[in-house]
């Protein structure tokens, strides 16, 4: 009994708790992103936003959870139910354990594998699945036709994706992404790699399917695009994962290209602000030019969607990656595999 | 003794967590909501009619193309992946190696830019 409490509950309730430390702030983040997002954009619009449940309107995104809680949830006739209802769990359990890799300061990361920047982009791919799953489920033309325009695009954009963290990788030597990070301790690669880091940019818009990449959901055209037959907390399980994904692939931008929670200038003020902060200030940062875009930019044509995806980025990402591999090994600057990462 | 998977199970367990909690959270919204199912209210939506066929009829191939595209891209990423992190002790053999690899699926690019594929009206 004493050798099951110590070597398995202590450990186990140790690791929940850890477990909990990441998720509970991150549901936190999610609620007040949708609350940023309205607010920002009112501001941009010169309108007011949210502001009337508790101080600022502070308590909005908890008054519309309590309301999705207490909405009917709804399964269509014609829909396959388990499927139906296995989709939008889906999609909210992949946005949330990609984060058990994410290093939010040095060495504080939940896993600290040596392969996660293949975790994460291994999670990512299968965020498809969800959509795939709800539009076939629903049975329904709107949801059906926005999961195969939504499908199409995010694999279009992964590949690009795929090569701008090769590229980023073949600078580093090292899949691990406290590595990667610490790599950036001369340069960011945000500077040399600024291209990548725009196109980067870009791809993650069209993966997390926001504007102006937001056909699948296009409201003049497809209504709700996948989730149109979705309500109650289904809804509200994919729209979390939704958020939960664009924070995500902010956390990735600042790893790959700037500098994780390495601060600007290694000079007196700004180290003393813990790694942390820097980490959330940047994910911040890359949020905030989220809700911008959204702002200023009106909804991409579907066929310019798939030029830009497969005629301007995917080849300059693969001419970009041939180049940076030529230059490093000519002037023979390309990590060596046989240091431990990081060195 | 514990069997030592070290930052896997970490993930492992991250998994379960993640996934009990989306559980709850539906199994909670199917026993506190009100539910008044209804013929009408749950058929599927499409602007007040009632359906006129199945949703899952025919769509266009160019999906399929898409998807058979991304599997050969997303395949030389794979590939792409560990030779990226070892270039530094492979040598000249090495990066010559694979640049033919990406010249070969080049050239599969350029036939597939040059015979359509890439179109969308």
């Amino acid at each position: 009994m004493e050798i099951f409490l110590s070597v398995w509950l202590v450990p186990g309730l140790i690791l929940l708790g850890k477990i909990l430390a990441f998720v509970v702030p991150l549901i936190l983040s999610v609620a007040y992103l949708t609350y940023a997002e309205r607010r920002v954009i009112a501001a941009m619009q010169m309108r007011r936003g949210p502001n009337t449940v508790g101080p600022f309107g502070l308590l909005q995104p908890f008054a519309d959870a309590f309301k999705l809680l207490f909405k009917e949830p709804i399964l269509p006739t014609q829909a396959n139910s388990v499927i139906f209802l296995l989709a939008p769990m889906i999609t909210f359990t992949l946005a949330f354990v990609a984060w058990a890799v994410i290093p939010i300061d040095a060495g504080l990361a939940l896993a600290d594998i040596n392969v996660g920047i293949l975790y994460l982009f291994a999670i990512s791919s299968l965020g498809v699945y969800g959509i795939i799953m709800a539009g076939w489920a629903s049975n329904s033309q709107y949801a059906f036709l926005g999961a195969l325009r939504s499908a199409a695009q995010m694999v279009s954009y992964e590949i690009s994706m795929g090569f701008v963290i090769v590229t980023v990788l073949l600078t580093v030597g090292s899949l691990n992404l406290t590595a990667i990070v610490e790599a950036q301790k001369t340069i960011w690669f945000a500077i040399p790699h600024l291209p990548l880091f725009v196109i980067f940019f870009v791809s993650i818009l069209a993966e997390t399917n926001r504007a102006p990449f937001d056909l699948p959901e296009g409201e003049s055209e497809l209504v709700g695009g996948y989730f149109v037959e979705y309500g109650s907390i289904p809804f509200a399980l994919f729209f979390l994962g939704e958020y939960a994904n664009m924070i995500l692939m902010s956390a990735m931008t600042v790893l790959l290209f700037l500098g994780g929670w390495l601060p600007p200038l290694e000079i007196l003020p700004f180290t003393l602000v813990p790694g942390f902060i820097w980490f959330f200030a940047k994910i911040a940062l890359i949020l905030f030019c989220f809700l911008w875009v959204r702002a200023s930019f009106p909804r991409y044509r579907y066929d310019q969607l798939m030029r830009l995806g497969w005629r301007i980025f995917l080849p300059f990402t693969l001419i970009w990656l041939t180049l940076t591999a030529i230059v490093l090994f000519a002037f023979d600057l390309l990590p060596d595999p046989n240091l431990p990462p990081g060195l | 003794m514990a069997p030592d998977l070290g930052p896997y199970l970490a993930i492992a367990v991250f998994l379960v967590v993640a996934g009990m909690i989306s559980l709850l959270m539906v199994m909670a919204s199917f026993v506190l909501a009100p539910r008044a199912p209804d013929p009408e209210k749950n058929s599927a939506y499409e602007c007040g009619f009632a359906a006129f066929s199945d949703a899952r009829s025919k769509f266009d191939v160019r999906f399929y193309l898409v998807a058979i595209l991304f599997i050969i891209f997303d395949l030389e990423v794979a590939f792409l992946f560990p030779w990226a992190v070892a270039l530094g002790g492979l040598g000249v053999f090495g990066l010559v190696s694979m640049l033919v690899f990406l010249g070969v699926l080049t050239v599969g690019f350029i036939y597939e830019w040059k015979s359509g594929a890439l179109e969308w009206e």
